[in-house]
């Protein structure tokens, strides 16, 4: 789960990383009063969790409250490559000296943690690692060992930080892990830490990413969930605990067994689109492994549900679950769903009882399913009704 | 032969008295795998009855290999518990340990990766060092070598004994693929899982299925997130003689969402399935738009030898 900049600076401030006093608000107004409560020059940033804020007009400087209001007006609302700006943050201006970056992450490739540092910072740190790889230090941090002040003081050294500010840099590269791995983070990262005039070192940015898996852990992180921006069906499905991704611009809804297999039958969806004027699958769903009536009634909910869907493709390989099972929860599903189910479902079932799972299907003979043997098959049908009945709307 | 695990494998299973390791321990028996004993530390001295044979359950992966002579573990604890259960496999020294818990925080599999690590050598002077105990997972279905045993909850009636070798982060891709292959047969089909850290990787299973006289081609399964089927593909430009064909998922997939695995996921320019699929067929992998193309490119090639 990605964080917004005001919750990631919530939490360094909690670890004890410095970060400038601010307050976050969701009207013109209350933008105005921040400024006054804060009695300083201040700068409104849109929060969004997506990169280019500034190039976008979603980070301005205000002099004073009715200049933050103004700003935060034209901030709110905003679209920032697809992402409306519904809140700001409103924080004390700082004077910049220098701007450096840093981030600790999850690397993938040497299955360790890795800190990434430069005295260079400000720019885009894709950018940075492609023309200066030389200004960016990458040390890897084991695990267990950690970050420690004179692993920290080794980072500082490698990224070339001046020296004036290196101590405190250690200080907060110590507190940057401790909150890395306190928050079962997969990233933290300040872009830019700054020295202001004073030479104090502030993050004057924050990016978060947590690990939903560590959720058990930090019953706290449920409440950073932002409902409001996530898709309905989206929310819809999570509250039932359903594995689901809505995809824009598709008609093809997708119910399958596994991740790689959903994944799987979105590409095989797609590529018979090709052949049935560009139809697209129009969700991810995964129901795992065992695949209950309940739990496939739930899923047919959400996807029939979605106003894009014209056809559902459900495509199960039975491995652990059976398909016989499945088989029933459709047909249950389908009752449950009664007239609310009213899209044309293919339904492809292979592996574990699968002769049962047909007949089951075969015998309830639903006037909305259609069986089909393959997934190539199951999906060119589930692809030509969609376009079929799409076309007719 | 068959790579990582065999007719000789004793396979012992952490959490035999879960639902899911009771469950999945009974059909590894049915499958005819020899599973030799469980571990629950709360449950030690006590016996589970499972396919009508008795197992005893041992209070530490120690004194089950003690006991037993196990050198397999199949781990089914909860995630809350599944860092120091397999500390407590490597620390047991056991040569293979699968990991099929779905679900444990990444920082938990850094650290018992790490962990595995420290107690293991450098393969030579100045290189890293690499686990003594073989990690398969976590968030996988294992590993099976058809007709010998079969570790994990990899289904054992979808395809029996052959030469073909396959290697997959997603366990419902391998069943379709070994289903799409099953009158030719496998040496060993391994699910590698799809979380951001594993154990075992498309490179290790590669370099066994190179070295294994059974298996005459082998099938790779990959899938958005992360570099890995990039270096596989490097991997098999530069060591893998026998022929190999590809797979895969998620060429629709947006950038920026999680695909049910925790390691699926295109970020910014790196992840994508068209990344992948390049680098495989520059390192001249023939890759398959879908598993049914992918599994006749397969059968041409076992046809053709």
């Amino acid at each position: 789960m990605d964080l917004y900049e005001y919750q990631a600076k919530d939490l360094f401030a909690a670890h004890g990383v410095p970060v400038l006093p601010g307050r976050t608000v969701e009207t013109a107004d209350d933008a105005a009063a921040a400024a006054a409560e804060l009695g300083t020059a201040v700068v409104v940033k849109a929060q969004v969790k997506t990169g280019g804020r500034g190039k976008a007009g979603g980070v301005k400087l205000a002099q004073d409250p009715d200049e933050a209001r103004e700003k935060a007006d034209a901030i709110l609302g905003l679209d920032i490559k697809g992402h409306t700006v519904h809140r700001v943050l409103v924080t004390t201006a700082s004077d910049i000296v220098e701007e450096y970056y840093f981030s600790f992450l999850l690397d993938r490739s040497n299955r360790t943690f890795l800190a990434m540092a430069s005295a260079e910072g400000g720019m885009e740190i894709e950018q940075l690692a492609v023309e200066r790889p030389d200004a960016l230090a990458r040390v890897a941090i084991d695990p267990i060992a950690g970050v420690d002040r004179a692993m920290a003081a080794d980072i500082v050294a490698r990224a070339k930080f001046p020296a004036v500010i290196a101590d405190q840099a250690a200080d907060v590269i110590v507190k940057l892990w401790q909150t890395f791995v306190a928050e079962d983070a997969t990233l933290v990262e300040v872009n830019p830490l700054v020295r202001d005039p004073q030479d104090k070192i502030i993050a004057l940015d924050g990016k978060v990413t947590l690990d939903e898996n560590a959720g058990f852990r930090h019953p706290e992180h449920a409440a950073l969930v932002d409902e409001r921006t996530e898709n309905p069906l989206e929310a819809k499905a999570k509250a039932k605990n359903l594995n689901y991704v809505k995809l824009d611009g598709g008609q093809v809804g997708i119910i399958g067994n596994g991740a790689g297999l959903v994944m799987s039958t979105l590409d095989v969806v797609a590529y018979a689109g090709e052949r049935h004027g560009g139809v697209k699958p129009a969700n991810f769903l995964d129901i795992g492994g065992g695949a209950s009536a309940q739990v496939m009634a739930d899923g047919l909910d959400v996807i029939l549900g979605d106003p894009d869907v014209h056809s559902v493709f459900v495509n199960v390989f039975g491995g652990i679950t059976a398909c016989d099972a499945v088989a029933t929860g459709i047909v249950e599903a389908l009752q449950i769903l009664g007239d609310s189910a009213s899209k044309p479902l293919v339904v492809r079932l292979d592996g574990n009882n699968v002769i049962e799972g047909r007949r089951i299907l075969d015998e309830a003979n639903h006037p909305l399913v259609t069986q089909v043997d393959t997934m190539d098959n199951a999906a060119d049908k589930a692809a030509e009704l969609a376009a079929a009945s799409s076309q007719g709307a | 032969m068959s790579i990582f695990l065999n007719e000789n494998s004793k396979v012992i299973v952490q959490g035999i008295t879960g639902g899911e390791g009771t469950k999945h321990s009974t059909k590894m028996l049915a499958a005819g795998t020899n599973v030799v004993g469980g571990v629950n530390a709360r449950k030690a001295g006590t016996t589970v009855t499972i396919g009508g044979r008795n197992l005893m359950v041992f209070g530490t992966v120690e004194e089950a290999m003690k006991e037993t002579g196990a050198d397999v573990s199949v781990v089914f604890v909860p995630p809350k518990f599944a860092r120091d259960a397999v500390i407590e496999a490597v620390d047991a020294e056991i040569g293979l340990c699968v990991v099929i818990t779905e679900g444990i925080p990444v920082h938990d599999s850094a650290y018992f990766w790490a962990h595995a690590c420290a107690k293991g050598s450098a393969p030579k002077p100045g290189a890293p060092r690499t686990p003594r105990t073989r990690i398969i997972g976590p968030n996988c279905p294992g590993i099976i070598s058809p007709g010998r045993s079969n570790a994990g909850i990899i289904p054992a009636d979808i395809a029996g004994a052959g030469r073909i070798g396959l290697v997959s982060k997603s366990g419902t891709l391998t069943y379709q693929m070994m289903y799409e292959l099953r009158d030719l047969g496998f040496s060993t089909a391994i699910g590698i899982g799809g979380d951001p850290i594993v154990g075992t990787t498309h490179i290790d299973a590669l370099e066994a299925f190179e070295a294994d006289p059974e298996t005459a081609a082998i099938v790779m399964i990959g899938e958005i997130g992360g570099d890995a089927e990039e270096r596989a593909a490097e991997f098999v430009r530069a060591n893998v003689t026998k022929p190999v064909v590809g797979y895969v998922a998620g060429f629709t997939a947006p950038e920026g969402k999680t695909m049910g695995h925790a390691g699926a996921i295109v970020s910014g320019s790196a992840g994508t399935a068209q990344a992948k699929k390049e680098a495989l067929e520059a390192a001249g992998v023939e890759v398959g738009k879908t598993p049914s193309e992918t599994a006749a490119l397969m059968r041409q090639i076992i046809v053709g030898l």
